[in-house]
């Protein structure tokens, strides 16, 4: 090391001592965990340890592929959850800002858009609550009102057919205001002297919509978009733990609850562990793909 | 140009409109019913009669609630959570985001890198928890504050802010005397009250509505947040009455209505202050999209 580098140490000196406690978090909390990855290549056991477990290398990952009956459902669940995700709840929000922002008296905007803001700042234990109570077929009001209009009453939570519509239908409520932030940030950045332009020319106002403020807010779809295809292999998996039961496991289950109930409740911690860097793994390919797609795609790239 | 508005224009308008309400009754509605069926008899909520008004208003499943002593210290609990960890993490971000702001730092691209690739590099919940369990931390309040210190978004949002402050402060504090951690607690934290309103903000809302390291890191109920028992009334149904085991059938059927009064007594204090804070939440957001 040179001198001037020693000179600058010493001089930061109170600098550095200020950056350790941040610096150990992530060392302890992000780095030592990348390491504990490497439980997923042995039969690891608390009492032994990382240095004393025995070393199997690929056995948990072929026996999940192999072994595992619900592998492949898994997979499916936690992709499937996540078109369903991207074909609506990823398009509404681009809806409701349009709509926004057509509306003329701001005070009525302002009251739709906090109102639209407020499930966003409910915890998903509420909203959880909020489904099961709503649904249920005995006392739940969906049924009372299904009953009213004469269909029989249904079992919401004991039929796999109805978890996806009511993941995602309680998601679309619980993000639908939220998400309109971005989109109309971005509106306000349009230039007005384009509508001005546009009426000069005769556009009505579908086709400003439609050609101004649409694509006004297309760089920042893109890439919401290409983010959200980077994350095809996560999902909300907090919310399916408090919302699934074992009836639903057919549509409900996906890879995250599964290594959860693998991992913390039966302790089987290599297997859900190995499971874990599966995902994982995909995950990071998609992620880096979806960067490389945003990069040719619009202006700027996700980091 | 106003006077030339076609008639399909003003079309769309009511449209629009119409559906504006439409929306904001779907949204309203869950919140409004619940709040509802949470002073009703239980009986007429059960059965269905209740849909949105309250009908034959009781405050018996609030004296429920209350009566619960779980309920008083697992909000206890949250409260100090919240007030803990929001002030941990102000704290520990700001002293990392204050010498990554300067230019001059030798070392600062690979400090920097090294928060960042956490972002695309992470253990994953298992190996996570194994660490956290075999630092001792399971059963104690640590588990459920240190893990989640640092959010590296809310650490970058805080050192760009950092970037921007005017130098000549710091200097005039450091010819005064002050040590580097005095000028960051007496200057350049006061000069940042915005971004670290915004940053806390998110911090507390976040440790208030969490429950899953709760759930896989505390096992005893003196321990549990708010969240936890929420969780363990409203959605697994086993409510204190239950547990009392003195519970004859009104009771049981009580707790129908005890559902919704737990929520709201979890609820409220968020869908009180929400409208205050929102704007800074939607300036942390648009921070955080720009940078996305």
């Amino acid at each position: 090391m040179r001198k001037e580098h020693w000179r600058a140490l010493r001089r930061d000196q109170a600098l550095y001592w200020l950056m350790l406690p941040g610096i150990l978090f992530y060392i302890v909390f992000k780095y030592v965990p990348m390491y504990g990855v490497l439980i997923s290549f042995q039969n690891y056991s608390i009492g032994k340890g990382i240095w004393g477990s025995e070393w199997v290398g690929f056995k948990h990952f072929i026996d999940f592929f192999t072994r595992t009956p619900d592998a492949w459902q898994l997979i499916r669940n936690t992709l499937l959850l996540n078109v369903y995700e991207l074909l609506f709840a990823f398009p509404a929000p681009i809806l409701l800002a349009l709509l926004l922002n057509e509306l003329r008296v701001v005070l009525f905007r302002r009251f739709i858009q906090t109102v639209s803001y407020l499930p966003h700042f409910l915890s998903t234990v509420v909203i959880v609550g909020m489904v099961v109570n709503f649904l249920s077929p005995s006392s739940g009001i969906v049924n009372h009102v299904l009953v009213m209009l004469g269909i029989e009453p249904i079992m919401f939570m004991a039929e796999p057919g109805w978890f996806r519509t009511i993941y995602v239908a309680s998601e679309i409520w619980q993000t639908l205001g939220w998400g309109t932030i971005l989109y109309l940030a971005a509106i306000a950045g349009v230039d007005p002297t384009l509508y001005e332009a546009a009426r000069m020319d005769g556009a009505n106002r579908f086709q400003q919509i439609r050609h101004i403020t649409f694509v006004g807010m297309l760089p920042v779809v893109i890439i919401l978009l290409v983010l959200n295809l980077g994350k095809m292999m996560e999902i909300g998996y907090q919310k399916i733990i408090l919302l699934y039961n074992p009836t639903l496991y057919d549509t409900a289950d996906v890879i995250n609850t599964f290594v959860y109930r693998r991992g913390l409740i039966n302790a089987d911690f290599s297997f859900a562990a190995a499971v874990g860097l599966f995902q994982a793994v995909i995950g990071f390919v998609l992620v880096v793909a979806a960067n490389k797609l945003a990069r040719k795609t619009a202006h700027g790239s996700l980091w | 140009m106003k006077i030339k508005t076609s008639m399909a224009s003003r079309v769309f308008d009511a449209f629009n409109v119409t559906l504006m309400l439409i929306l904001a009754a779907v949204m309203l509605y869950p919140i409004v019913y619940v709040a509802s069926a949470s002073i009703s008899n239980v009986g007429l909520v059960v059965n269905g009669t209740v849909k949105l008004w309250p009908r034959d208003l009781t405050f018996i499943a609030y004296e429920r609630v209350f009566a619960d002593p779980f309920i008083w210290l697992s909000y206890g609990n949250t409260i100090r959570y919240t007030v803990i960890q929001t002030a941990a993490t102000l704290l520990v971000t700001s002293m990392m985001a204050y010498p990554l702001a300067k230019r001059r730092l030798l070392g600062r691209r690979t400090i920097l890198l090294f928060a960042a690739a956490t972002m695309l590099f992470n253990g994953g919940l298992i190996p996570t928890f194994l660490v956290v369990k075999q630092l001792g931390l399971i059963d104690t309040i640590w588990a459920v504050i240190v893990p989640t210190l640092i959010n590296t978004w809310y650490l970058f949002i805080m050192r760009t802010f950092f970037e921007q402050l005017p130098e000549e402060l710091e200097e005039a504090a450091r010819i005064d005397g002050c040590g580097v951690m005095g000028t960051l607690l007496r200057i350049v934290m006061p000069l940042s009250k915005p971004v670290l309103m915004t940053i806390g903000l998110f911090t507390a809302v976040t440790q208030w509505n969490s429950f899953f390291d709760a759930l896989i890191y505390l096992n005893q109920k003196e321990l549990y947040p708010l969240q936890i028992h929420l969780r363990n009334i409203v959605i697994a149904g086993t409510a204190a009455a239950q547990s009392q085991g003195s519970a004859g059938d009104d009771e049981i059927m009580l707790l129908e209505t005890v559902k919704y009064s737990t929520i709201m007594v979890a609820a409220l204090p968020i869908l009180c202050v929400y409208p205050f804070i929102q704007k800074y939440f939607v300036q942390g957001t648009m921070i955080g999209g720009i940078k996305g």
